[in-house]
């Protein structure tokens, strides 16, 4: 697997490698949040609006709930959206990318027009008008975000598809006599990995972001579970008295955003074998750098229609 | 030209026709009654003959494909209907709103668009200790989400330093001098991220044109490098911050949203939320159908421009 070892090098970059290691940490937290968590995160006590000390390091909230009890149990729900949407977003995506690139007729314009409808409502607006419909929740928000992050993953394919089916080792593979689910899912399928793991980060970075929106606008996650996005609500709330909640969380969304970004970037660096070959130091040849998708979600870039 | 434009707004309109029917679906599908659950998003238990009356009103007892007719026959009109907790048509909300949520959208577009162009076509030209620092400062500017910008600067600059107001809204015609400072803060918090977007777009275009063939032919005839990076770089680097920026703006009819909300700025965005924390779909259909005609039309202006800008794309 030269890809593996291509990929591995690009891990040595110290932004890389540090960013890999935050995220690492920052799931092994979110899985053994119960154990490591100093206290219940929704415990109340009267110690409150505290500040940092040897019981509570990150201080209390106005309920005297631990700050840092909840940011530790608060990474599970976030980290839990965040990963759930992007699976979701990811699969369905792949799969309409592939029936649109493979199937020609009206199957193949009907599922990259359909796309283009999603497309059509700024990410929040659509998210805010299901979370009116059927109210708020992690399951509501996974649901969306994977529908709403889907086309900009089938794009990608569809895209990666039209090129790669035209290769002569597709074609090959076709004059053998291949079954056309064969071809599509053993021979085409894995060319379109690496684009495919980018945006996956990518989607990491927006879902996180997107989800935090919608916590913070209180029409997320319900309280009183913790998650960074409500904490930062909570926080502007008490901005004068405890501004230390409203930076701890507030750090630790950007932190987290930046690590997926910094993962795209690496990913992308490592997987093409292009790039990789030719960048493998300074940023300087970078042409379109993938980060400028982390807000807006709008990875439109202009595929070729089928010739 | 002016037929592929034709064919772009018949395109859009379609596709707004669809994203229409979406958002009727999406109402039939909400589970249970949504004229109970209306009532009951009030607080009290209703009465059968409220809940009755209601769904006369919201026309709910009509076979559904009539329904369809006539939501589909108002926004012909150009009607959005009617709010439910007081009766304003929602067109009406919408006018008094929408401007101002475009004033914070375009100022914040003029600032990053300037300052994003400048930081990275120096950044690309001088390279160097500059371009460490800019690609630096633009990973994060774009990893702070703008509502975390929104807070922080609240704090810093309206809380602590007591600088500028901490959000709120005063017209125009009251007086020009608060409004825009009532504006700054806002701006800035939707700026970071979109200058660091369009930063980075411009370093990797101007990358990018810089070693073309017709570059060097200027260098090479004697222009003065000045003129080069100005007239036949920079230039020609502008379609995909053009694209950017148009896209953002679209991501951005979304991102103030949650910044109207941190500032209590009364826009578009303000309108929504309400609609959706009081359950009163025809604002948050109403709503959710112009932000997404804008969309649809900014992503066509962006396309013709392109055209403009780019011959190679004009078909």
């Amino acid at each position: 697997m030269t890809q593996l070892s291509s990929l591995l090098r690009q891990l040595r970059r110290p932004g890389a490698a540090l960013a890999a290691g935050f995220l690492v940490l920052l799931v092994l937290i979110a899985i053994f949040a119960d154990i490591l968590a100093p206290y219940e995160p929704i415990a109340q006590s009267a110690d409150r609006l505290a500040g940092p000390s040897a019981e509570h390091w990150l201080g209390t909230d106005q309920f005297g709930r631990d700050t840092l009890s909840r940011l530790i149990v608060g990474s599970r729900v976030d980290l839990l959206v965040s990963f759930g949407a992007t699976a979701v977003a990811t699969i369905l995506g792949v799969v309409i990318g592939l029936i649109g690139g493979s199937s020609r007729g009206a199957v193949g314009l009907l599922s990259m027009r359909g796309v283009e409808v999603i497309l059509a409502f700024p990410p929040i607006v659509f998210a805010l008008l299901i979370v009116t419909l059927f109210g708020p929740g992690e399951l509501t928000m996974i649901a969306t975000m994977g529908v709403l992050f889907a086309p900009a993953f089938a794009r990608i394919v569809y895209g990666e598809v039209l090129t790669i089916r035209n290769l002569e080792y597709v074609q090959a593979s076709e004059v053998i006599g291949s079954r056309r689910t064969r071809i599509l899912f053993r021979v085409i399928l894995p060319g379109v990995v690496p684009p495919v793991l980018v945006q996956v980060s990518l989607t990491l970075a927006s879902t996180m972001l997107l989800s935090a929106g919608l916590s913070f606008l209180g029409l997320g996650v319900v309280p009183p579970t913790p998650s960074w996005g409500s904490m930062i609500g909570e926080g502007q709330a008490l901005m004068l008295s405890n501004p230390l909640l409203l930076f701890v969380s507030s750090g630790i969304i950007v932190a987290t955003i930046l690590a997926f970004s910094v993962l795209a970037d690496t990913i992308d660096r490592g997987l093409d074998p292009r790039r990789a070959a030719q960048v493998s130091r300074t940023p300087r040849a970078r042409l379109t750098p993938p980060t400028t998708q982390v807000i807006p979600v709008n990875p439109r870039k202009k595929l070729e229609a089928r010739p | 030209m002016a037929l592929n434009i034709v064919k772009r707004l018949l395109a859009g309109a379609a596709l707004l026709f669809v994203v229409a029917t979406i958002v009727f679906v999406a109402l039939q599908l909400v589970p249970g009654d949504p004229a109970r659950t209306i009532l009951t998003g009030t607080g009290a238990t209703p009465t059968e003959e409220a809940v009755q009356a209601l769904r006369d009103q919201l026309g709910l007892n009509l076979p559904i494909w009539q329904q369809y007719a006539n939501f589909m026959g108002q926004l012909f009109t150009g009607s959005l209907g009617e709010s439910l907790q007081n009766g304003q048509p929602v067109l009406d909300l919408v006018a008094q709103r929408l401007p101002r949520t475009l004033v914070l959208i375009g100022f914040s577009t003029v600032v990053s668009v300037l300052l994003g162009v400048l930081i990275g076509s120096t950044a690309a030209r001088f390279g160097g200790w500059w371009d460490r620092i800019v690609l630096t400062a633009t990973s994060v500017g774009i990893a702070i989400p703008s509502f975390v910008a929104a807070v922080l600067l609240v704090y810093a600059f309206g809380v602590q330093l007591k600088w500028l107001p901490s959000g709120g809204f005063v017209p125009f015609e009251r007086d020009p001098g608060d409004f825009f400072r009532g504006l700054v803060l806002p701006t800035a918090a939707l700026a970071i991220g979109f200058t660091g977007i369009i930063a980075r777009m411009t370093r990797s275009a101007v990358l990018g044109i810089g070693n073309q063939d017709w570059v060097r032919t200027g260098r090479a005839v004697g222009l003065r490098e000045d003129t080069v990076f100005r007239r036949h770089v920079l230039r020609n680097s502008l379609s995909p911050v053009l694209t950017v920026t148009g896209l953002q703006m679209g991501a951005m009819l979304g991102g103030t949203v949650i910044i109207e909300r941190v500032f209590n700025y009364p826009g578009l965005s303000g309108l929504l939320i309400d609609g959706v924390t009081q359950r009163d779909y025809p604002i948050v259909q109403g709503v959710v159908l112009v932000i997404a005609a804008l969309f649809v039309l900014l992503n066509i202006a962006v396309d013709i421009a392109y055209g403009f800008l780019d011959p190679r794309g004009r078909n």
